[in-house]
């Protein structure tokens, strides 16, 4: 029941923010906040007193077991549950939510000063449905979620927008995004169709359930095109290169608290599915495609770094870099070895933490400046207070400067990738080298150079400098002590790793898992 | 067959509506009162969603020409619940109304009768006859406002155009005939099981036309933009929703009794036809400026992936079919409902026109947020997004595409759903901007104490109701698709 309660609790705070609206602008916020620190505390009680470890992984074909788990049933036609279930990854992850909505809700204390009831409600409602997709292990459910957090998102980035130049409106932006992910996602629901009603074929029942339709036997070609469906919506959602057409634009346009949750967790929910659904569904097929999948990571990498060198709005310049490390993301989860699935939980983290701190600073630039145009900065140093210092250490932890966790991030991944794919490994390698220079090129833009005006800005308020603080605290502290993490989500890495790496050894395997 | 007091009972729905139709009639020739007429239209129509309960314990049962099957009873009750909320929205409308305000009331009753008759239909005389009485009030209804150039071209323009149909219906009944020697379904679907010669297929061809103008089945679509922009926000919404599921419901008897849709090109054509409605609805709804084109377009779409659920025709389409019915009938009345409310004309400053243009609609939010609410919860179930019935009921239409493996199906499903969310979200973001200085319209101040306010309320609770709990939903369909022998 705790466990429906994560989600129930964005979902009443949104309503209750939308009323509050009429008492003033304080009441939404302060609710807003509560929510969310409620559920960021239920999230850290769990992690303190439950038992991530699950024992040892027992032997093929035991059932998958959770830390936590609540069923009910809800559509009995179709034998679909609500069927949440938490294991250390999912914890992780639903931290990181709570996290991230708190500092969402920070950072938009003074930016969003109309409608604020409404945005508080689409806010904790995406935010609701982000944890309704870690929790979910039910097809059907995640589905669910994962469409329905889409339509606050809409809201947030169209109607609080910042509408940019050259017919880049905030609308567009919006709807763009949502057409992207959301006719991904009805691919992904045909394929989820497809293995249900192959399972209905061999059993003659219908399920939605992850562990049943595990066992489903799929002949080659079918797994090939059920597993396809479920990438394109992740890769969409990731983004992959080829799909990754609404991230700037969506980033550039949304609001600060948008733009956080874009990158921090929204992004993160594909990588989650592909290590939650898309690979343990599909091992064979996963394993096939994973060459593919491993160039596209490539291509993200040298892609999103070399954009990222050309850009002139400070948020698109990391949204930009945002793809570069989601390539680096994809890299690890194809690999699947224990090594590179622990780098990618921790590169996740590091990357929620470091892009959450760069798009919170870039909206205070804004806040102070009125631009995001880096052509009308410069020389800002000295001039913002501490602000300068905050982004040098967050733009260090972002071209993954060793002490900061995304260097752990990235070496995990680099490191346990090597002995399944080590050309792709020199080749990612060379794509932090591109890391440094649109890193480096950002603070010297942005902070350095001839200075374009002579007043002195705002310093940080309280509240600003507090955000920033934690972010770059549990930078430094994942960076310089990873285990507690890596012991929280070890064991679920091993399931995966379990599932998917035990087809490389065996590749005469008859059909289902092994 | 003779009839029997068991006939008579199970045929009370349409007995009662046929009732209160000529009390309405003789109502008027006394005394007019608006309001008085309005309450006995809603209680008569009540009265037969009531002895509904009585008849769905004796179904299924055969009555000359009629089926009193799980099917019929289906249809029955969508048809009343929108017969309901329609003369409710008529209400609130005609309220301000100059001419006479009753008469609408009686062609309501008239069109709902028919409605009724068409979709228990089982015999070509009693699909005819239901078909013309659901037709001719409409053609009153839509010209009601006749001082009001719009509604007098819509009504015209359905009044000539569907009577082409008719033509084409009554000509592919005659060759059916001519070539079967039967007007049953029944006799049809067995003379028609083996070969099926070049008038048989002839006829079936025209009778789909016919049926097909009514759905507004791409290429056969023309008149339903303009007829809904100019008809009046009730008899609209009639049209849009009980019209099109009676319709609808006497298509799905005849491909699911005629196996001459299961094979062979007429199947290919249905399959066809059904592709290019999805696509062709979503890619004109993109462009339009008015709301009420924009819906239209939009029912095409739907009557699109419905027709899905009759090419496939076995398996889940009922299921499916019924599905998605329940969801689009309450999904349209909660839209097209708002739209009433709002456009009522002769609230201030209208200049008597039905307001419908999307500038009328920017910002409405920050005036009345429960109204916009509403809107925004059924456009985003017309889009099929979860936490709505539209997720459902989409759900089942690509379910029921995934199970026949009919992928181009699925696939111009996903596509048309793609193009649709484009011109949902405009609307939706619309609702929520705020400019200065923009032409505002209103709904009455009271709206939501009066009836009107409730039906719409209603509507979208429904829908998020059914869209988080459809499984009492889904039951109900399944007892259908049993009763009606699958």
């Amino acid at each position: 029941m705790t466990l429906f309660w994560l989600i129930l609790i964005p979902f009443i705070g949104g309503l209750l923010c939308w009323q509050a609206d009429r008492f003033g602008d304080l009441p939404p916020r302060w609710i807003a906040l509560a929510t969310m620190l409620i559920e960021l505390a239920i999230t850290l009680g769990l992690w303190f007193h439950g038992d991530y470890h699950l024992g040892n992984v027992g032997m093929a074909g035991e059932a998958l077991r959770w830390s936590m788990e609540w069923r009910v049933a809800w559509i009995p036609r179709f034998g679909i549950e609500v069927h949440l279930a938490l294991d250390g990854l999912s914890l992780v992850l639903i931290a990181l939510t709570g996290f991230l909505g708190v500092l969402a809700v920070l950072c938009s204390w003074h930016e969003i000063v109309r409608r604020v009831g409404f945005f508080h409600l689409n806010l904790l409602w995406i935010l609701g449905g982000v944890v309704g997709v870690f929790l979910a292990i039910d097809l059907f459910l995640f589905f669910f979620f994962w469409e329905m957090m889409l339509v606050p998102m809409y809201f947030l980035i169209a109607l609080w927008g910042h509408s940019g130049s050259e017919g880049r409106t905030r609308i567009r932006a919006a709807t763009k995004f949502f057409i992207y992910t959301q006719a991904s996602g009805l691919l992904m629901l045909v394929s989820i169709l497809g293995l249900v009603f192959v399972h209905h074929a061999h059993t003659g029942e219908y399920t939605f359930a992850y562990a049943t339709l595990m066992q489903t036997p799929l002949s080659e070609s079918t797994a090939m095109w059920l597993m396809l469906g479920f990438f394109v919506a992740f890769a969409v959602k990731l983004p992959v290169v080829p799909v990754h057409g609404w991230l700037p634009d969506a980033h550039a346009q949304a609001p600060t608290a948008g733009s956080v949750d874009l990158a921090g967790i929204l992004l993160k929910t594909a990588a989650y599915g592909m290590l939650r659904f898309a690979l343990p569904l599909f091992p064979e097929a996963s394993q096939a495609f994973a060459p593919v999948a491993m160039t596209l990571g490539l291509i993200g990498i040298f892609y999103g770094a070399l954009l990222a060198c050309g850009q002139q709005d400070i948020k698109r310049l990391i949204a930009y870099t945002s793809i570069a490390h989601m390539g680096f993301v994809l890299i690890g989860i194809y690999a699947g070895t224990q090594l590179a699935l622990q780098g990618v939980v921790l590169m996740m983290v590091a990357h929620a933490f470091s892009a959450a701190g760069l798009f919170i600073l870039s909206g205070q630039l804004y806040e102070r400046l009125h631009t995001r145009d880096m052509r009308e900065m410069g020389g800002l140093w000295g001039r913002l207070g501490s602000l300068p210092g905050f982004s040098l250490c967050f733009v260090a932890a972002s071209l993954g400067m060793p002490g900061t966790a995304n260097f752990l991030g990235e070496f995990l991944i680099l490191f346990g990738s090597f002995p399944v794919a080590p050309w792709v490994v020199v080749i990612a390698s060379v794509g932090l080298v591109l890391a440094a220079i649109y890193s480096l090129l950002l603070m010297q833009r942005v902070y350095f150079g001839p200075p374009q005006g002579e007043g002195i800005f705002a310093d940080l308020d309280q509240r600003e400098y507090v955000m920033l603080l934690a972010l770059l605290g549990l930078v430094l502290l994942f960076g310089l002590y990873p285990q507690p993490l890596l012991d929280t989500t070890g064991a679920a890495m091993g399931e995966v790793q379990r599932l998917f790496g035990a087809v490389s050894q065996s590749t005469i395997l008859p059909m289902g898992i092994p | 067959m003779t009839l029997t007091a068991t006939h008579l009972l199970a045929l009370s729905p349409p007995i009662l509506v046929c009732t209160t139709a000529i009390l309405v009639m003789l109502a008027i020739a006394w005394r007019r009162h608006h309001t008085g007429i309005a309450i006995v239209t809603v209680v008569g129509l009540n009265l037969a969603l009531l002895s509904l309960i009585g008849v769905g314990r004796m179904a299924p049962l055969a009555a000359p020409m009629l089926a009193i099957d799980g099917l019929a009873i289906f249809a029955a009750v969508l048809i009343l619940v929108a017969a309901l909320a329609c003369a409710t929205l008529a209400h609130a409308y005609l309220v301000h109304h100059t001419g006479p305000r009753e008469e609408f009331y009686l062609l309501l009753l008239c069109a709902t009768a028919g409605g009724m008759v068409l979709s228990a239909s089982t015999h070509l005389a009693t699909l005819f006859f239901g078909l013309e009485l659901l037709s001719i009030p409409l053609y009153g209804m839509l010209a009601y406002v006749y001082g009001e150039r719009r509604s007098l071209e819509a009504g015209v323009k359905y009044l000539v155009l569907s009577a082409a149909a008719t033509t084409f219906l009554l000509f592919g009944m005659a060759l059916l005939y001519a070539e079967t020697g039967h007007l049953d379904f029944a006799g049809l679907a067995a003379r028609l099981g083996g070969d099926i010669g070049a008038w048989g297929l002839a006829g079936a061809a025209l009778m789909l036309m016919g049926l097909g103008f009514k759905l507004s089945v791409v290429p056969f679509h023309m008149w339903t933009p303009d007829v809904y922009e100019g008809g009046p926000g009730p008899a609209a919404t009639f049209l849009a929703s009980a019209s099109k599921v009676a319709v609808f419901v006497v298509l799905l008897r005849l491909v699911v009794a005629a196996p001459a849709f299961e094979d062979g090109w007429l199947h290919n054509v249905l399959a066809v036809l059904a592709i290019l409605t999805m696509l062709v609805g979503n890619l004109l709804a993109l462009t339009q400026s008015n709301l009420k084109r924009l819906l239209g377009y939009s029912s095409i779409a739907h009557f699109g992936y419905l027709l899905t659920a009759l090419v496939i025709g076995d398996g889940l389409s009922i299921e499916a079919s019924g599905v998605y019915l329940v969801t689009y009938l309450l999904t349209t009345l909660g839209a097209f409902g708002v739209v009433t409310l709002i456009s009522s004309p002769h609230v201030a400053g209208s200049g008597g026109t039905d307001a419908a243009g999307l500038h009328h609609y920017r910002g409405l939010f920050w005036r009345r947020p429960y109204l916009t609410a509403v809107l925004t919860i059924t456009l985003l179930s017309m889009a099929g997004i979860p936490f709505t019935a539209g997720f459902i009921g989409k759900f089942y239409i690509i379910a029921l595409g995934v199970e026949a493996e009919r992928w181009w199906l699925v696939g111009a499903v996903i596509v048309g759903s793609a193009i649709g969310l484009f011109y949902y979200l405009r609307v939706m973001v619309t609702l929520f901007l705020a400019e200065a200085g923009m032409q505002r319209r209103d709904a009455p101040e009271n709206w939501a104490v009066q009836a009107g306010g409730v039906v719409v309320l209603g509507a979208a609770a429904l829908v998020i109701v059914l869209g988080i709990y459809p499984a009492p939903m889904i039951a109900w369909v399944r007892s259908i698709g049993v009763l009606a022998g699958g």
